[in-house]
């Protein structure tokens, strides 16, 4: 810290950082308590065995979320296939499918 | 009509069993049969800062498995008629709390007790959430600094989903927040947060607030609930809370002005 620093008087204090960060968090925090119930974890696990016996997607492809407003909850899902562009060109398909296999 | 209170606070070390000790101390003092319950199983403390750890036989856990019965277990404070204690058990096994068992005791000493006092363990394990599980009231034990602001709001969240009152949608556990080891002079200097900040962040009724003292140490040492300490500024501060609790209109003390330099810079 500079002297120059030492001297200026709109330095915050440590506790209005503190508060600051805490209010940011706990804020975050509230938020995802509400939007997460225990059963999101389950109902997206189950959900993915059901898609896995249609198309084959990455876990990582498939997004579960509970959105809440003043007067409505969204329950959203969103899942991105596998592109198909392995049917198409010949050169491509050969390794995606290597790699699968 | 029995109130059960739960003392807790998620972090560890900010004074939960202190408060336990004078605060049941207290309501015993106030003339109200008290019990006070350590369920920190494996880690038992409260007696030693009660002062009667030499007369430990039976505990909790003993008392759960029926291997002694409510009577044999309580231990009644030589200081004061009106208060009890039930001590943990020294057990490692972590499974000896059943929320049955618990029920059951508690329960029991519904029919004997004005006030059943729950001293919780830190953490959110099983022995915190048991201890929280039947109250009526909450007393989240607080220090103003981050990690422990942030566990009290992560408790209040456990408060009003895991309980027995939310389970059943009763009217939800009455919450209180009790900020420990303050020191108004380092609030002031804009280092510490504030009873208004941490009550800002928190959004809950504050019950009181204890000053950084060294008197509680010397309590501990002695193994006497500091509220004995009549003239020290811990007892008197625990005194109010007491009587704050039990309906009484008094004035905060011990908070000085909030800090100049804070509410001047204060983001």
């Amino acid at each position: 810290m500079s002297l120059l620093d030492f001297f200026r008087t709109t330095r915050p204090s440590s506790a209005s950082v503190a508060k600051e960060r805490l209010q940011i968090l706990v804020a975050h925090e509230h938020s995802q308590r509400k939007t997460a119930p225990s059963y999101l974890p389950k109902l997206q696990k189950e959900l993915l065995a059901v898609i896995s016996k249609y198309v084959q997607i990455n876990p990582d492809d498939m997004r579960v979320n509970l959105e809440q407003n003043d007067h409505e909850e969204i329950l959203e899902l969103s899942i991105s296939l596998p592109d198909e562009k392995q049917e198409k060109p010949h050169k491509k398909s050969t390794p995606t499918h290597r790699r699968r296999g | 009509m029995t109130r059960t209170i739960v003392i807790t606070s998620g972090k560890g070390g900010v004074g939960k069993t202190t408060t336990s000790a004078s605060f049941s101390m207290g309501l015993a003092k106030s003339g109200h049969k008290t019990a006070v319950i350590d369920f920190d199983v494996g880690l038992r403390n409260l007696d030693l800062i009660l002062g009667c750890e030499r007369r430990v036989v039976y505990d909790f856990v003993n008392v759960i498995n029926e291997e002694a019965n409510l009577n044999q277990a309580l231990i009644r404070d030589k200081r004061c008629d009106n208060l009890f204690i039930l001590p943990a058990s020294q057990t490692r096994d972590k499974d000896a709390l059943s929320i049955e068992g618990v029920g059951k005791v508690i329960d029991e000493l519904k029919q004997d007790f004005d006030y059943i006092v729950c001293d919780s363990p830190a953490g959110i394990e099983k022995g915190a959430m048991l201890a929280m599980y039947y109250a009526d009231d909450a007393i989240i034990v607080t220090n103003p600094e981050v990690s422990s602001v942030r566990d009290s709001d992560r408790m209040l969240g456990i408060l009003s989903s895991k309980s027995r009152r939310s389970e059943q949608n009763e009217e939800p556990i009455s919450e209180y927040l009790l900020l420990t080891r303050y020191d108004p002079s380092r609030v002031k200097k804009g280092d510490m947060l504030s009873v208004e900040d941490v009550q800002e962040i928190l959004s809950m009724d504050l019950l009181g607030v204890i000053p950084e003292s060294q008197d509680i140490l010397n309590a501990s040492n002695a193994g006497e609930p500091v509220i004995l300490q009549g003239k020290t500024n811990a007892a008197q501060a625990y005194q109010d809370v007491v009587d704050r609790y039990l309906g009484e209109d008094v004035p905060q003390r011990f908070i000085n002005q909030k800090g100049f330099l804070g509410r001047l810079f204060g983001g």
